[in-house]
């Protein structure tokens, strides 16, 4: 059974967002930077509880979510599976926090949920389950599965002469997986032009750097050899963000490569290989709610 | 016997001292992991041999064939990485390019089972067991604490063949004897006893044990088996079982569709028909919860095992067919 939604925040989510994607970037960023600190700020609280979670990730990726939700993808949370609806995967499912925190946010059930996470009997699993959490679409947490599932989400809008589009949010470290290379390929022979992968380029895997582990670099080049349009951005620059998600230019599937700082917005924790799935002590996360307000 | 004391321990550690004493005694040995270093406790390992590990990042299909490549030039290679990605994603390479190609290839599958909780379906490796003794030409090894952990390194190292190590990390009592055999086709028998047999492997070896102290206060003589190889599995000890106890109970942290219990089923149902009780997880996803927690939900506790064998007892009570 599917959570149910919170209407009320659904509601000024839609206007909210509607709002935002008319406005200008550099506006619409304030309003973003806003809701990003507060998905941060419920991020650890969630962490806290539960006394596990990827907290690096969460924290690097929360402001491409917030980006993807707030600012480009039309959604309704009292709809969920409506048919029209942008389909979204986080298929670095390990950082399930950051997209439940979202989707709370947005009214696609209510935000005390998030005190449940990881319970037992919980429907916010470690890793999302589109069984049980509406805005889900795809059940991820294995790496390198969520581009060849949107890939095929974007074939299928074209077979149906839909106008939705897919957004695919990936790790870096998850671009090692060989499905990701060979849904790439699928996605630019289709000349795919309504899909969009953001990848979380924090450059911090599990256990090491990804430089150190095994290198992606020259990253850009090897998406544009593969067919896509890259658009390189800072990955916590909300009007960046913004723009990078727009309409393909040429044709072809879209790959931003969004910066990003692991644990970002924490200072302890950014940019240190440990905080992949470390938790933090109570002190810790006093510290890291008071550096995420203002 | 009973279990000795219960200081619980998490296996990985035994895993990776016994793998640093092997590759100080023989230089073939290598490890390969998929961006794993600490979940497979290697950090170790790889100060000590940096030379000798290697990491192809998260690339469970690579991590195989790169295995197997390491093998074809005379290294032994112990590919350790989570159980679930490595028997799931690398499910073909393990088939064509370990087993079929038959290298001397070490696959360990950590934290297997319902160890990553709370992770989920996605991090259950509860398959495993089914995918991995589907497979021909290769051995399945199923440790049931730190001793049996380190004599199958040992073993795995010698022996010159495919294998899969389904190492521990759900915290489990010592429960092997110190003169336990270690071997091929070969069951420990912790408990003797004449009423029903269980046989349990890993985690849930120790649970045995404790139904079975439960049940002899009622009266019930257990028989309880370990059988850290699931393949190739002690035949003659099951036919024992069969022959000699009103019937079989098995139990397993894996999914009941092609584990232990359905290869001790092969064995009684074609040779020696009895009573036989299955526990394992059926075949559902997992809801959320924590490995004790699931452990409970999916009733392979003492508590469950004593409660099949006494089932089992008062249906073979009344439907007979012991021998
Ligand atoms: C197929 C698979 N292999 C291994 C893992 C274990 N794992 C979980 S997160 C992670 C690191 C991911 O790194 P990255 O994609 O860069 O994510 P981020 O740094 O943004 O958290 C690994 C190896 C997994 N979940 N799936």
């Amino acid at each position: 059974m599917k959570l149910p939604a919170d209407p009320e925040r659904s509601q000024r989510y839609g206007e909210l967002s509607a709002r935002l994607r008319a406005s200008d970037a550099d506006v619409a960023a304030v309003e973003l930077r806003r809701i990003s600190r507060e998905v941060r700020r419920s991020i650890v609280r969630m962490i806290d509880r539960a006394r596990m979670g990827h907290i690096g990730g969460d924290l690097s990726v929360t402001d491409i979510l917030v980006t993807c939700f707030w600012g480009a993808l039309s959604l309704d949370p009292q709809r969920p599976t409506w048919r029209e609806r942008d389909r979204f995967i986080l298929s670095k499912g390990h950082c399930a926090a950051a997209l439940y925190s979202t989707l709370a946010h947005c009214g696609f059930f209510r935000q005390e949920e998030l005190e449940t996470f990881m319970a037992p009997m919980s429907a916010l699993n470690g890793h999302p389950n589109k069984l049980k959490v509406p805005g889900v679409e795809t059940n991820t947490g294995a790496l390198g599965h969520g581009l060849p599932v949107a890939t095929g989400c974007a074939i299928a809008a074209r077979l149906t002469g839909a106008t939705w589009r897919t957004v695919v949010v990936l790790g870096d470290g998850e671009m090692q997986e060989g499905s990701n290379w060979e849904a790439a390929m699928t996605a630019s022979h289709h000349g795919l032009s309504s899909l969009t992968a953001v990848i979380d380029r924090n450059r911090l895997q599990q256990g090491a750097r990804t430089e150190d582990t095994k290198r992606l670099e020259p990253f850009a080049d090897k998406w544009r050899s593969f067919g896509w349009e890259v658009r390189d951005v800072d990955g916590h620059d909300h009007a960046a963000l913004l723009r990078a998600l727009g309409p393909s230019s040429a044709g072809q599937p879209v790959a931003v490569i969004a910066n990003t700082i692991k644990g970002k917005g924490v200072s302890f924790m950014e940019d240190r290989v440990e905080w992949h799935h470390k938790v933090p002590t109570h002190d810790q996360v006093d510290q890291a709610l008071a550096e995420l307000v203002g | 016997m009973t279990v000795v004391e219960q200081v619980t321990f998490d296996c990985r550690q035994a895993f990776a001292d016994e793998l640093r004493l092997m590759a100080r005694a023989d230089e073939r040995i290598v490890a390969v992991c998929n961006d794993s270093v600490g979940s497979s406790n290697l950090v170790g390992f790889r100060e000590e041999f940096p030379q000798r590990l290697v990491n192809v990042g998260i690339a469970e299909q690579d991590l195989v064939g790169v295995a197997a490549g390491l093998a074809n030039a005379g290294k032994i290679p112990f590919v350790c990485a989570a159980a679930p990605f490595l028997t799931g994603r690398a499910l073909e390479q393990i088939k064509a390019d370990v087993a079929y190609s038959d290298v001397h290839v070490v696959l360990c599958g950590q934290s297997p089972g319902m160890a990553y909780g709370e992770l989920g379906p996605t991090h259950h490796s509860i398959e495993d067991l089914s995918w991995m003794r589907a497979v021909a030409n290769l051995d399945v090894i199923v440790p049931a604490d730190p001793d049996q952990t380190r004599a199958a390194v040992r073993w795995a190292a010698a022996s010159g063949r495919p294998s899969y190590l389904r190492i521990p990390r759900f915290k489990v009592p010592a429960v092997t004897p110190p003169d336990a055999p270690f071997a091929p086709g070969t069951a420990v028998r912790l408990i003797d006893g004449d009423d029903v047999t269980v046989i349990a492997i890993g985690s849930l070896t120790s649970r045995a044990l404790d139904a079975a102290d439960r049940l002899r206060a009622e009266g019930i003589a257990v028989r309880v088996l370990n059988m850290p190889f699931v393949d190739p599995i002690d035949v003659r000890a099951v036919l024992a079982a069969a022959r000699e106890t009103r019937g079989i109970v098995t139990a397993e942290e894996a999914t009941t569709t092609g584990g232990l219990g359905a290869a001790v089923a092969a064995i009684a149902a074609t040779a020696h028909p009895t009573p036989m009780r299955i526990l394992g997880v059926p075949r559902v996803f997992a809801p959320t919860g924590d490995t004790a927690f699931l452990l409970e939900h999916f009733g392979l506790t003492a508590d469950g095992i004593a409660a099949a064998v006494r089932d089992l007892l008062g249906t073979s009570d009344t439907g007979g067919g012991h021998g």
